[in-house]
């Protein structure tokens, strides 16, 4: 077996109360694609700032390459070839293709020394037009706004990128999220080019559709913890999605629903019984009052049948 | 042959379209059509009046460049997504740091011009630390800073001097090394030889009315290239793009936004110097009350140069063409013999138009072509 590109072991993350994750463990290896799943604050966020430098874990290790790391920051984790790929896709609508394709990398591309160190806008130019190309995307202009690209196009700026400056492990923050249908598959097909060149990919999503037409393996987190880690061949669609959207939490739903519909139907009952209640009193009163005035209407036939004599 | 040209003809039409686009794209040319209009305008309205004299000429391009040389800086600052409200404070603070120990103490002026730029990279030290610090939005950190430097400025000369003036940097200007940087003349000789010629105006002893070029000029446009080249093509200028852009983004890709943010804060601090300088030094005296509403009128030049105030755009190219709209406009409306009360209310109307302006630039720049 072949040592993982990188390794989380045991991690838990506490924010002061709050649990954010507790005992998580997985593995990427070069050449897949590691399909993170698990709904709104299932620590998905969590794992992936604590893998790219953002949080350090208050217990557990990460290994890379088979030995521990504490990342000091982002930048640590980016320099040992740890690249995340934001939702915010760290991208800057106003700036240039190239401008953003560089942005904190400027040297690679200047020229000159000392104070006449400058940046090669013709280089810079030719290789973020050549890495857009290569994943099928043709800049006419690559001086343009990142503003004026489509959404999926700005995600593949953001990919290419990272890429390009020699990520080996790529964490893709839910990149697919907010993309159209058309949009998505670009950036899926991407994810399997990037494993193609023997990258780990690590897919953050709560899209099982896209999980499954790209992912390797399956991690699924529910509240801090981790359901387990599955080959593709080892669960169905179905399964990863009973999974994710948490199956305790579905039945205390459905529970919690059907003891709504009890409550209701007590409440019901409970009302029905008053309102015969009331009903036969109103019924009763109605009674006794036709029978008072029965009554009296024959006490005043008899007085006048008795005064009629006189 | 047909084909040739045909193709030669198609190529030619392309490369139009997009230089078309690339003028619309650019930020400045807002401020660069104003600049033309202004100048069409006063040339049909006070052409004979002596503006465009020779001496005509640098007079409004003094004005223009002693505003250019802090609008440059406040552009730069405000692509990078800050305020520095403290500016206008800065130019007086700065004025009497160089006039009180050069005149009262009798320090070396030269000593207190160096004295006067640490005191300002100090000043931007702390402005640029504080925002980084606390988070806090700079346009209030630096509201702080305008009260706080001018009652410094006004508190600390009247306490050691008893006045709110400092006459007589005149006689401790003599034979200083570092004063003719700020207070001299270049191209006496080019001024000289165009009288001579006969083609521009001179005095009877055939001396040139308009002597030399006054260094604020040279300052605004050494400082202008610089930050131009700063921005278009180093790391640097890069890395103000993206602060002022979108700073979490920039900081997840590496770029030391506080750094940055900070070292600009201490530029336009230094740039508020240079002003001072070159305007104490060439009137001879330091006043407690220079530079008021300098701060709104170099942010005014940066917006008419295409800055956005939510920074990330603009250029320094920019503030210094809106510089130049303010100075023309200001000297313009002298020689017109209209009222100066007007001056601030075009001010104002062209500043609005400014950011209508941008604000469709923007928009058009984003949008999916």
């Amino acid at each position: 077996m072949t040592t993982p590109l990188i390794e989380v072991r045991n991690v838990s993350k506490h924010f002061g109360s709050v649990i954010a994750l507790e005992g998580v463990s997985m593995q990427v290896y070069a050449g897949e694609v590691h399909c993170l799943l698990g709904d709104n604050g299932a620590g998905k966020s969590t794992l992936i700032k604590t893998l790219s430098g953002v949080h350090k874990p208050t217990r557990g290790e990460i290994l890379l390459d088979g030995r521990p790391v504490v990342f000091e920051s982002p930048r640590d984790a980016l320099d040992r070839g740890i690249a995340t790929v934001y939702q915010d896709l760290a991208l800057i609508p106003l700036m240039s293709i190239t401008r953003n394709f560089f942005m904190g990398r400027e040297h690679v591309v200047t020229k000159g020394r000392g104070l006449f160190r400058r940046l090669d806008v013709k280089k810079a130019n030719a290789i973020a037009r050549e890495e857009m190309a290569r994943i099928g995307i043709d800049v006419r202009d690559p001086s343009q706004a990142v503003g004026t690209l489509s959404g999926g196009e700005r995600q593949c700026v953001a990919i290419a990128r990272a890429v390009y400056f020699g990520a080996r492990v790529l964490i893709l923050d839910e990149p697919t999220s907010a993309l159209g249908v058309k949009q998505a598959s670009v950036v899926l097909r991407y994810i399997a080019q990037a494993r193609a060149r023997e990258l780990g990919v690590i897919f953050i999503t709560h899209n099982v559709h896209h999980a499954w037409a790209v992912g390797d393996r399956f991690t699924v987190l529910n509240r801090g913890r981790t359901l387990g880690t599955f080959r593709k061949e080892e669960i169905t669609r179905e399964q990863l999605l009973e999974m994710m959207a948490g199956g305790r939490e579905l039945e205390e739903l459905s529970a919690e629903l059907a003891e709504f519909a009890r409550a209701d139907a007590a409440r019901a009952q409970r009302e029905a019984a008053v309102e015969a209640e009331v009903a036969a009193e109103l019924q009763q009163e109605l009674e006794e009052t036709r029978h008072f005035a029965e009554e009296e209407r024959a006490l005043h036939r008899q007085r006048r049948q008795s005064q009629v004599p006189e | 042959m047909t084909t040739a040209t045909s193709a030669a003809g198609r190529d030619e039409r392309l490369r139009e379209t997009t230089w078309l686009r690339r003028l619309f794209s650019r930020p400045e040319l807002g401020s660069v059509a104003g600049f033309v209009l202004v100048l069409l305008f006063f040339a049909v309205v006070a052409g004979d009046s002596g503006m465009f004299s020779a001496l005509g000429i640098i007079n409004f391009l003094e004005v223009s460049a002693q505003l250019g040389i802090i609008a440059v800086a406040a552009a730069m600052l405000m692509i990078g997504g800050e305020f520095d409200l403290s500016v206008g404070s800065m130019i007086g603070f700065a004025g009497i740091v160089v006039a009180l120990p050069a005149v009262e103490w009798g320090w070396p002026l030269w000593l207190c011009i160096l004295l006067a730029f640490g005191v300002a990279l100090l000043v931007g030290l702390v402005n640029g630390t504080i925002v980084m610090r606390t988070g806090l939005p700079s346009f209030i950190v630096t509201l702080g800073g305008l009260f706080i430097l001018r009652g410094l400025t006004l508190g600390l000369t009247r306490l050691l001097t008893g006045r709110t003036q400092i006459p007589g940097l005149r006689d401790v200007m003599a034979g200083d090394p570092l004063a003719p940087l700020f207070a001299g003349k270049v191209g006496q000789g080019l001024m000289q030889w165009l009288a001579d010629m006969g083609w521009i105006a001179a005095r009877a002893d055939g001396t040139p009315l308009a002597q030399g070029i006054p260094m604020s000029i040279v300052w605004w446009l050494v400082l202008t290239a610089l930050a131009t080249w700063v921005l278009l093509r180093t790391r640097l200028g890069n890395w103000i793009f993206a602060c002022g852009g979108d700073p979490n983004a920039a900081r997840n890709v590496g770029v030391p936004v506080a750094r940055v943010k900070t070292g600009l804060f201490m530029f336009t601090a230094v740039a508020a110097t240079i002003f001072a300088l070159v305007q104490t030094l060439s009137v001879g005296s330091a006043d407690v009350l220079r530079g008021q509403l300098k701060e709104f009128e170099a942010i005014i030049a940066s917006v008419i140069g295409g800055c956005l105030l939510t920074g990330g755009y603009g250029s320094a190219i920019g503030a210094t063409f809106g510089a130049l709209i303010f100075g023309t406009v200001q000297m313009g409306i002298f020689y017109t013999g209209v009222n100066t009360d007007w001056f601030k209310v075009f001010l104002g109307v062209m500043m609005l138009v400014a950011v209508l302006f941008n604000n469709y630039v923007r928009r058009k720049a984003t949008e999916a072509r």
